[in-house]
């Protein structure tokens, strides 16, 4: 399939939690971005079914601190059963009272954020006559040069925003931190293809501050 | 019911606390909450939501469309059933699977009636991934402009609890406070979710009056007094928006002017905001 030019965006907020999958109920971030919460970033400022995203690369620019939050949650979820005896009857007490379904969980969120996502997009069997590579390209530079967006992205959950700043290729590069780490399995995506959304992990390391997603190796 | 907004918007919100706990850490017995690196002060996102949606509730008396669905029982412990207007969807495309169409109806009906579905956005337990509505309204944590101290207060009740401490007279406890702490808090609002949602400019004026008065009917003895400061609104063009929400958010700047001595009042800070890039109206609420 036909495929952009390699872009790169800066992204970077004051916390970000990118939540293993194994500390799901007490959130704990990994260390780095994945390349899933990267392509969410990338598919909030521009994403249509006529294309897909790949992450090539991910540079870390800050040095990888931690914060810890506990705040009251909740842990259920609307009674979609519920919601339509209501909503066929026309009367009854939907809503949820906090109290009683009150979770207390903490969190260790990453702080002061800052990276660089290399990608590209290639086109996907849904695109139209009209659809182009230069077309999205376009529209792509134009969105993250003047800050549009579909929706804020965010770093992993939303209340944690994603400030982005696209940078063309005359721009030189921020420096990445000078860090090599091998960071373990480490969740690469999901896979939407089959009748679940299935995880997919790969072995993630980072060398001198760059992790380098073009030839790894993916698992699910 | 009017239509979904049309542009993208982005605000600041300053508030204030004096001799309160604006948001107590589970994690420390309750004490304001810390940035133990730097010494600010920080109050979630969850917090402020809470609080819009008791300001909303309050309003509308939890009446259709204006329902608030995360309750809080201390507020409403009314024990009415609720009526709904039942309505008509439009229809909508037939090559769907059966039940991922009725999940979008439930959703859709949920978006309806309740305002903090369609602010806030809400998981729902459908099999379908459709079951999950995202809200346009995002919040960040509200951090304060400077460090805080927290006071920490024994008080004492002249009564007891127990039959056995009859002797004691008296029980003694604790209570933390900030004596003063500027916070502020970026949200946004983005327009294409709105239009998923369904929340519209009547929405958004709520949800503008709820940022400016929510602290007035969230008084006890916690929190001490709060209030909302300024409330600075950037009102894009365009759906997508005009300018980087960051550059926006870098207009307003907030200064102490008391040097260095702490600042025990609104007074003692200096607030500018700068002109707004083209296509972005800028829109001092408060």
């Amino acid at each position: 399939m036909e495929k952009s030019s390699p872009f790169r965006l800066k992204v970077s907020g004051t916390n970000a939690c990118f939540t293993r999958p194994e500390m799901k109920v007490e959130r704990v971030s990994y260390d780095v971005m994945t390349p899933s919460a990267a392509r969410g970033i990338l598919e909030a400022i521009l994403w249509k079914p006529a294309i897909v995203w790949r992450i090539l690369r991910i540079d870390v620019l800050n040095p990888v601190r931690w914060e810890s939050v506990r705040r009251n949650e909740v842990g259920a979820v609307v009674p979609a059963g519920t919601v339509k005896t209501v909503m066929n009857r026309g009367r009854g007490n939907l809503g949820l009272y906090v109290e009683n379904e009150r979770q207390q969980r903490a969190g260790l969120f990453l702080r002061d954020v800052a990276y660089v996502i290399h990608a590209e997009f290639a086109m996907t069997d849904q695109a139209g006559p009209e659809d182009s590579v230069t077309k999205f390209e376009q529209m792509f530079i134009r969105r993250a040069t003047s800050g549009q967006c579909f929706q804020r992205p965010y770093f992993g959950c939303r209340e944690f925003p994603v400030d982005f700043e696209f940078l063309s290729r005359e721009l030189e590069l921020p420096a990445a931190i000078e860090e090599s780490r091998d960071l373990g399995w480490m969740l690469y995506d999901m896979d939407y293809s089959g009748k679940e959304p299935m995880p997919q992990f790969f072995h993630a390391r980072m060398e001198n501050g760059s992790l380098d997603l073009r030839n790894v190796e993916v698992r699910s | 019911m009017s239509d979904p907004i049309k542009n993208r918007y982005e605000f600041v919100l300053l508030f204030d606390v004096k001799d309160g706990n604006p948001n107590g850490d589970p994690d420390a017995g309750n004490l304001p909450r810390i940035d133990p690196e730097t010494g600010n002060g920080l109050v979630t996102d969850v917090c402020l939501k809470r609080k819009v949606r008791n300001y909303v509730g309050l309003v509308h008396g939890e009446q259709p469309p204006y329902e608030i669905y995360v309750k809080e029982k201390a507020v409403l412990n009314r024990q009415h059933e609720r009526a709904y207007q039942a309505f008509e969807l439009k229809p909508e495309s037939k090559k769907l699977p059966k039940n991922e169409e009725d999940a979008r109806k439930i959703t859709g009906w949920m978006c309806k009636n309740f305002f903090d579905v369609r602010a806030f956005g809400a998981v729902m337990s459908t099999e379908v991934n459709a079951g999950q509505v995202r809200g346009p309204v995002q919040f960040a944590f509200g951090r304060s402009i400077d460090r805080v101290f927290t006071g920490e207060h024994s008080i004492t009740r002249m009564a007891v609890t127990n039959e056995k401490d009859l002797e004691k007279e008296r029980t003694m406890g604790r209570k933390f406070t900030v004596p003063y702490g500027l916070y502020r808090v970026h949200g946004f609002i983005s327009a294409p979710l709105a239009k998923q949602t369904g929340f519209s400019e009547g929405d958004l004026e709520l949800f503008w009056k709820s940022l400016q008065n929510m602290f007035d009917h969230d008084r006890s003895a916690a929190r001490g007094e709060m209030a909302a400061q300024k409330l600075i609104v950037f009102k894009h063009e365009s759906e997508l928006g005009n300018a980087p929400a960051h550059k926006l958010f870098d207009l307003v700047t907030v200064e102490k002017n008391c040097g260095d001595a702490p600042p025990r009042s609104f007074g003692d800070y200096d607030v500018a905001v700068g002109a707004a890039p083209a296509g972005v109206e800028r829109i001092e609420m408060l």
